[in-house]
């Protein structure tokens, strides 16, 4: 029992980072129809940013907020550079340069910073809990990320930008007509994936280790999590978040060695999926004919 | 009023059914001029060129497949990777264990990715969108995962080390180029056997359900029907494309397989032009060659440059090679022949 | 009287289609135009023109601004709230939250809601209620009042009595009347309904298959019987 225990919040800090890039591919598929499947990679990159900025020798929390700055402005660019001009192209199309950013970012980061494992440091010491029942760094990434969610949702649901963000997401043809400047807000939606996706990296790498290729099973669980919760839900994002974390442990701990684990935890989801084929919030478009 | 405007009318008509003959003619042309000089080609060009041009061969076969899938019916697959492993995998056990010679495994391993292709056409048919992708990238990862696991069939983590075929001695080519001729032999049928399928009225269901599903339905099509048969169509080219590469390459591991070649076949797809058949070749060009330039230009990070030559093809052509040149092509030559008639 | 809105040889293209050829149309300062037209005629591509929905060539004079070349949030930011055909309701959000973003580039938001509560009591009602549930008479009048938090100088209404019962448009085009008085915004209305809207405005100028055909006065059209009978259908 206690195992299970420990298995289960160990799984909810895992499910709290793939929350978090669930929350952020979340975000932008909401906006512009597209699945960035560069997301995991430009996460890894404000990773690195934060690394070189801690090695420089800033405290961690100064390096957090400002990798976290530098990671929203670059996301709006790139929204502004490299996205807007497929906006009116084939899904297909705007995918694919999706795939080509990843691989930008990812041999970038390979060439800056090369392909050994770096250490990352934790703000959070990695000692036991309540009779080694969770770890103090568990609660702290939880923590971080139950803190960006709740600045999230106050963002969206109380300011006057939120709003004009939440309406041009929706129906962005009425936004226009509103005065909203369409094309500004989706640019900020990038901006606040990319910074979303730098937390999860953050606070993922002191577990996994820094190297360019660190968030490429993160982000398929995060794909995973968003289709699960629904992938135009927000509150399904970090639901399912949660459900995929505590899913990969409980399998990989009780049911089947590492190599099948992740072969496993798929088909899981996809069966759910079956049921719910637009996942556990996701509305089923409605199409009039 | 109306005697002239028939007139007029038959007039338009026949102008542009003889237009759309010069077309043809112009496309006949292009075909055999294109496959005159694949045939010479592999006389003027070194073995290792030979080989690559094979490579591009069996891409755009495999890309083919994609297109009828994503392309022509609109559902995306993420996971056509682990179907040309199925293919290649089939075609390596068969004649690593049962002493299958290599021509005979193409029947079989097309075959069984095209059961496979139903099977998994049918609950994809709940799926669409990003769910489809997931459910297909799931097929993606999960192959070379399987395929290790199963190694008393799968010969695991080292794979399987095949005979590369001998040429039959009469034609006097080396292995390569007999290895060439052969996968250009059964890329042409491929082509012409998508080209039957995709201009008929199977292919026209594809497109209609692709377009407006609900108006396909409305009008008696059975989308269940042709979307699991898109599926299995599509898998079998793949796979046949699978089978060929085991032939060619003599190795199978799983290594080979991986998520990358998924995204690959997308990325050709798209870059040659999705619902075409032209575009496949176009794809099978782009992955074999640009990774080698990129590496050629960058040495640091090469793929940094694939991405780049990626993403320039996607802004200058959305719509993929063939997709944008096309069009413009024909239009071009309508044009052509109705400004001659009107000299004259 | 000054127009406050003139468009001069208007032409519209979807494509390469050129589905509007060359229109001139006025709306004058506090009064209202109404685009009478059958189905395809071009009244909705006119409007969608004005705002930028479309591309358009000629001259769109409106106050001291030309509309040719804007984006349509900057000609929503001069002042034209333009309630499209189907209303365009965020039906995510909720009542208030729809008002609230028709007030997005003006100010004082609360005090204006205020307002559109007294027109509009019903909404005042159904204020914290997902837009999406709201009866097709209801989501005309939030449209509607998510435009005049807009605080505009022309309001543009499509087809507002759209699907609606003839009680309920009635009820509508009273309060679009009121309001025009009251507020001195100017009005330029598409409508099916001829009869009805010919009896509220000053000018009335019918489209067919993107030309005008005929324009002037609306007493001058409603009272013309070969109009009425062979355009207007009554």
């Amino acid at each position: 029992m206690h195992q299970l225990l420990q298995q289960i919040f160990s799984g909810l800090a895992a499910g709290a980072v793939y929350a978090s890039l669930a929350l952020a591919l979340v975000m932008i598929y909401r906006a512009t129809d597209l699945v960035n499947f560069a997301q995991g990679d430009m996460a890894m990159f404000s990773t690195y940013i934060a690394w070189t900025l801690v090695n420089a020798g800033l405290p961690f929390w100064a390096a957090f907020v400002i990798t976290l700055a530098v990671s929203f402005v670059g996301g709006m660019l790139i929204e502004r550079i490299v996205i807007r001009p497929v906006e009116n192209a084939p899904i297909l199309t705007a995918v694919v340069v999706t795939i080509g950013l990843l691989l930008i970012f990812n041999a970038t980061a390979g060439w800056i910073y090369s392909y050994t494992l770096q250490e990352f440091p934790s703000p959070f010491p990695d000692r036991p809990l309540f009779g080694a029942l969770m770890t103090t760094r568990d609660v702290g990434v939880i923590a971080v990320t139950l803190v960006m969610l709740v600045a999230l949702f106050c963002f969206f649901r109380f300011t006057a930008t939120g709003l004009a963000m939440r309406a041009a997401a929706q129906n962005p043809e009425s936004a226009r007509l509103c005065g909203v400047r369409v094309g500004r807000m989706l640019a900020l939606g990038w901006g606040f994936a990319a910074a979303i996706g730098a937390v999860a990296g953050i606070m993922v790498a002191p577990v996994l280790f820094l190297d360019p290729n660190m968030m490429a099973g993160v982000l398929l669980y995060a794909f995973t999590a968003a289709l699960l919760g629904g992938i135009t839900s927000p509150v399904g994002a970090v639901v399912g978040g949660l459900i995929v974390g505590v899913t990969e442990n409980l399998v990989g701990t009780y049911l089947i060695a590492s190599q099948l684990k992740l072969t496993v935890a798929l088909i899981l989801i996809i069966l759910v999926l079956v049921l719910k084929p637009n996942g556990l919030f996701g509305t089923a478009v409605v199409r009039r004919v | 009023m109306a005697a002239t405007l028939r007139a007029d009318a038959t007039a338009k008509l026949g102008m542009e059914t003889r237009s759309v003959t010069s077309v043809g003619v112009w496309r006949w042309l292009g075909s055999a001029v294109l496959i005159a000089v694949a045939i010479v080609l592999p006389f003027t060009l070194s073995k290792y060129h030979v080989f690559q041009l094979t490579q591009v061969m069996i891409y755009a076969i495999a890309v083919l497949g994609l297109n009828i899938l994503t392309g022509y019916n609109g559902q995306i697959s993420l996971g056509h990777g682990g179907f040309f492993a199925a293919g290649a995998y089939t075609a390596a056990i068969l004649m690593h264990r049962y002493g299958v010679p290599y021509w005979a495994t193409l029947v079989p391993a097309a075959l069984v990715c095209f059961v496979l292709g139903v099977l998994f056409g049918l609950p994809a048919l709940r799926f669409e969108g990003p769910y489809l992708a997931l459910v297909t990238l799931a097929m993606a990862v999960a192959m070379p995962q399987l395929l290790k696991y199963f190694d008393t069939w799968t010969g695991g983590q080292q794979g399987i080390t095949l005979v590369k075929p001998t040429p039959p001695p009469e034609l006097g080519l080396d292995r390569d180029r007999w290895l060439y001729f052969f996968v250009l032999v059964v890329l042409l049928v491929a082509m012409r056997l998508a080209a039957n399928l995709l201009n008929g009225r199977t292919g026209r269901a594809f497109v209609a359900i692709r377009d407006h599903p609900i108006a396909a339905a409305a009008m008696g099509i059975n989308t269940a029907r042709y979307k699991t048969l898109a599926f299995g169509t599509s898998t079998l080219f793949t796979g046949v494309a699978g089978a060929l590469a085991a032939i060619v390459i003599g190795f199978v591991a799983p290594e080979s397989f991986t998520l990358f070649l998924s995204l690959s076949f997308l990325i050709g797809s798209a870059v040659g032009g999705l619902a075409t058949i032209g575009g496949a070749i176009i794809g099978g060009f782009f992955i074999e060659f640009v990774p080698n330039f990129a590496n050629d230009i960058s040495d640091a990070a090469p793929w940094a440059i694939y991405g780049l030559t990626m993403l320039l093809f996607m802004y200058v052509m959305p719509r993929g090679v063939i997709g944008t040149i096309g069009p413009w092509l024909a239009h071009t030559m309508q044009r052509f022949g109705s400004a001659r008639r009107a000299a004259k | 009287m000054a127009a406050i809105l003139d468009l001069r040889m208007v032409k519209a293209f979807y494509g390469q289609s050129e589905v509007l050829h060359g229109i001139d149309l006025v709306v004058e300062e506090a009064g209202m135009t109404v685009l009478l037209g059958a189905n395809g005629a071009g009244k909705t591509t006119t409007l969608r023109a004005i705002c930028g929905m479309v591309r358009s060539e000629g001259e769109i004079l409106f106050g001291e601004h030309r509309l040719e070349r804007c984006t349509t949030e900057q000609i929503a930011g001069f002042g034209v709230a333009h309630v499209p055909e189907g209303r365009g309701t965020f039906i995510g959000l909720t009542v208030e939250e729809n008002l609230r973003i028709g007030g997005y580039t003006a100010g004082r938001p609360d005090e204006k809601m205020q307002l559109m509560y007294g027109y509009f009591p019903i909404l005042a009602q159904r204020r914290r209620q997902q837009a999406g549930a709201l009866s097709g008479g209801e989501q005309q009048m939030l449209a509607i009042a998510r435009a005049l938090m807009m605080s505009p100088r022309l309001l543009v209404l499509d087809e507002p009595s759209f699907g609606l019962a003839p009680r309920v448009v009635e009820a509508i085009f009273g309060i679009v009347e009121r309001i025009k008085r009251e507020q001195r915004v100017s009005v330029l209305l598409v409508e099916q309904n001829a009869s009805l809207a010919l009896e509220m405005a000053d000018r009335a100028y019918l489209l067919e298959t993107g030309y005008v055909v005929t324009s002037g006065s609306a007493k001058a059209l409603a009272d013309d019987p070969q109009i009425r009978r062979s355009y207007l259908g009554y």
